[in-house]
């Protein structure tokens, strides 16, 4: 395929973007990006507006990819739209239209996705906010679920609220007896204004924000904002910091995988591993806790380093927490292996298929286990991790099962990381004063791995170093559109199962 | 399979205490809750949780009430399905303007007595998402809320002392 280079004339690139170029081309050169992200070379990474701008980021095939981002300024309210030519890229579009009030031109779905008709504005991050749409055409009741024709078929909705403790959004079934035949997802239930929040905020309190965009991921976000605001105001964080940071995103990943495998058996009815997943897990909080004052870590990761050092007694509650980790996990890995009811349920369930998940960039335990062989720790790598030995745990076969074992390798390679971190901690200051007016005007990105995939964090300050805008793009926006394709043909008792190996974030993608 | 059935068997339960509840601050809380209320629920609760747009670090943690370390059910406290089944909607999350809606239907189908918990900071005053376009602000802005229970997110701890006090015991 074609290098990035190739098409987009780098030397343009604006000096003020960091780390990656940052380009501003004309609608044909955005169409040319359009037509080779459709033909499965390039991965989307993101889209979104800024004002009357359009940004999409990009990466290529390459070993490590380049990663650039594309920026096109809209006519007369409107751009070409790119999920014309790249599905991967629909959802974000009807987002971006639903924010900024720009329109994607000969975009394939038009109707909403996160205005709701309830916030009493539209457009609000877009340059000027318009009247709220009239009447009821983006309230729920009216949106227009695709149609689906046939004998006997009938819908079961679902949702908003849900039957157990998890997020809300609504999932239209069309069902033939028990087989699904179609899903159709309808979120944005959970929509906070996060972005317009973001705008206007000083660094420090637009990091405490971006730490709550998905707070199972709290690490990641806050880690993947922290970057990206260090990149535009060139600073690096001490050594110290930066290890401390590692360590934080590996005990939210290995507690993240502990609830979530314990999930999934729970939901094919083998509770005795979601009883034991469930302390571990606990365990893994009670450490976070121990080291860092707060069992998911929050505010932890701040501009300029991380909040709190760790001590002599945090120390200890790690060693112990890998001690026990490392004895009970083979323990259970094992149970999982070979009981065979519950293999049953997860074996050739929710299958998705490798050509999909390359083709809407899908990363994580969702692209991994079906051969998707990318972690941004390892492809387009940040310190530590380029000092750290690990393998990224990937599966060719894309069921639940497939989903399960990454899930499992990547706990045991988080014990590796962490054992390989503790004793090459460096010492020293844990942050460095941001001077935020270095960054005026400037433009920084950032690349995180979290839990369940790639974060991107990309944020624009102002003349006086305040946050003009920030945009976050969660892994899921990519992985939810696959649980549509992964639950065709299977029955509706396995949704729950196939939901759960996926783990969406509700909140993250509707921000 | 057979060695960790044994373990369970001769290990000490993994199960913490109950929580003492003498902070004054929860006696406060108790005081707002009338005594006829906590009489009719006698000593069960079921609750049924309602994400009313959390970040779900909220959700993290109640859910931690169910593992073995904390342990639930133990107190007479349950979750159940269906807000029909429910004497208390445990609420999270600044209240986004697209769950509002889903929120007032959720209490409605609740039958009477009820009783709302607003969970974690977003709940109490809608947190840091306060005075967004997009939320309501606090649980009590739209449903009439008995008890508030702080925290970003509160601990499972702190979430069960909320939820006995409610309870009396
Ligand atoms: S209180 Fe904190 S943890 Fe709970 S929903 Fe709000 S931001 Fe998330």
């Amino acid at each position: 395929m074609t290098p990035l280079a190739d098409l987009l004339d780098l030397d343009r690139a604006a000096t003020t973007h960091v780390p990656w170029p940052r380009v501003l081309v004309d609608a044909d050169t955005w169409l040319d990006v359009a037509a080779l992200l459709g033909e499965g070379g390039w991965t989307l990474l993101s889209l979104w507006a800024d004002a009357a701008r359009v940004h999409m980021a990009i990466a290529d095939d390459a070993v490590p990819p380049a990663v650039a981002v594309v920026s096109l300024d809209a006519e007369d309210g409107g751009y070409p739209s790119v999920g014309r030519y790249h599905p991967a890229a629909i959802r974000l579009e009807r987002a971006l239209r639903d924010l900024s009030g720009l329109q994607p031109e000969g975009l394939p779905d038009p109707r909403p996705w996160l205005d709701h008709g309830t916030w009493g504005v539209s457009a609000p991050l877009g340059a000027s906010q318009g009247e709220p749409a009239a009447g009821t055409e983006n309230a729920p009741e009216s949106y227009a679920f695709l149609r689906v024709d046939g004998e006997n078929l009938h819908e079961i909705p679902v949702g908003p609220v849900h039957a157990g403790v998890i997020e809300p959004g609504h999932f239209r079934f069309t069902v033939d007896g028990e087989t699904v035949v179609r899903l159709e997802e309808r979120l944005g239930y959970t929509h906070k204004g996060l972005e317009s929040l973001l705008a206007g905020s000083t660094l420090d309190h637009a990091g405490r924000l971006a730490g709550r965009a998905s707070g199972d991921s709290t690490v990641a976000y806050a880690l993947a904002f922290a970057r990206a605001a260090e990149a535009a105001c060139a600073i690096t964080p001490p050594p110290r910091a930066i290890w401390l940071r590692a360590l934080m995103a590996e005990l939210e990943r290995m507690a993240n995988h502990l609830g979530d495998m314990g999930a999934v058996c729970n939901d094919a009815a083998f509770s005795i591993m979601h009883a034991h997943c469930g302390v571990l897990r606990e365990r893994v909080l009670r450490a976070a806790a121990a080291c860092f004052g707060h069992r998911l870590m929050m505010d932890r990761i701040v501009p300029g380093g991380v909040a709190v050092d760790i001590d002599a007694a945090g120390l200890d509650a790690l060693h112990a927490l890998l001690r026990e980790i490392g004895r009970h996990l083979p323990q259970l890995a094992e149970i999982y292996d070979q009981t065979a009811s519950l293999q049953d349920r997860t074996v050739s369930t929710g299958l998705v298929r490798p050509e999909l998940v390359r083709r809407f960039g899908c990363g994580g335990h969702v692209g991994r286990a079906s051969g998707r062989d990318f972690d941004t720790r390892r492809d387009l790598p940040y310190p530590p991790y380029d000092q750290l030995r690990f393998t990224v745990a990937v599966q060719t076969e894309g069921d639940v099962n497939a989903r399960v074992w990454v899930r499992i390798r990547e706990i045991d390679q988080s014990v590796g990381l962490i054992n390989q971190i503790l004793p090459l901690l460096p010492t020293g200051a844990i942050r460095t004063p941001v001077d935020a007016a270095a960054g005026a005007g400037r433009e920084g990105m950032a690349l995180v791995e979290s839990f369940r995939g790639d974060v991107l964090a990309w944020l624009r300050l102002d003349a006086a170093g305040t946050v003009a805008r920030c945009h976050l793009r969660d892994p899921s926006w990519f992985q939810w559109p696959l649980l549509e394709a992964a639950i065709e043909g299977n029955i509706v008792a396995d949704f729950p199962l196939c939901n759960k190996s996926f783990n969406c974030s509700y909140s993250g993608a509707d921000l | 399979m057979r060695n960790l059935l044994l373990d369970g068997l001769l290990r000490r339960p993994v199960t913490d205490r109950a929580p003492k509840l003498d902070d004054a601050e929860l006696t406060a809380l108790a005081a707002r809750i009338d005594v006829a209320a906590r009489r009719r629920l006698g000593h069960s609760l079921a609750i049924r949780e309602v994400d009313a747009g959390s970040c779900n670090g909220c959700e993290l943690e109640i859910n931690a009430l169910q593992n073995a370390v904390y342990d639930l059910e133990r107190f007479g406290l349950r979750f159940v399905a269906s807000p029909r089944h429910a004497d208390v909607l445990l609420v999270t999350g600044p209240v986004a303007k697209n769950m509002r809606t889903a929120l007032e239907r959720t209490y409605e189908a609740t039958p009477a007595p009820k009783w709302v918990v607003a969970a974690g900071d977003c709940a109490v005053s809608g947190g840091l998402f306060a005075g967004s376009y997009a939320c309501v602000g606090p649980v009590s802005a739209v449903v009439p809320v008995s008890l508030a229970i702080p925290g970003c997110p509160p601990t499972p701890h702190e979430l069960l002392k909320g939820l006995l006090t409610l309870l009396g015991s």
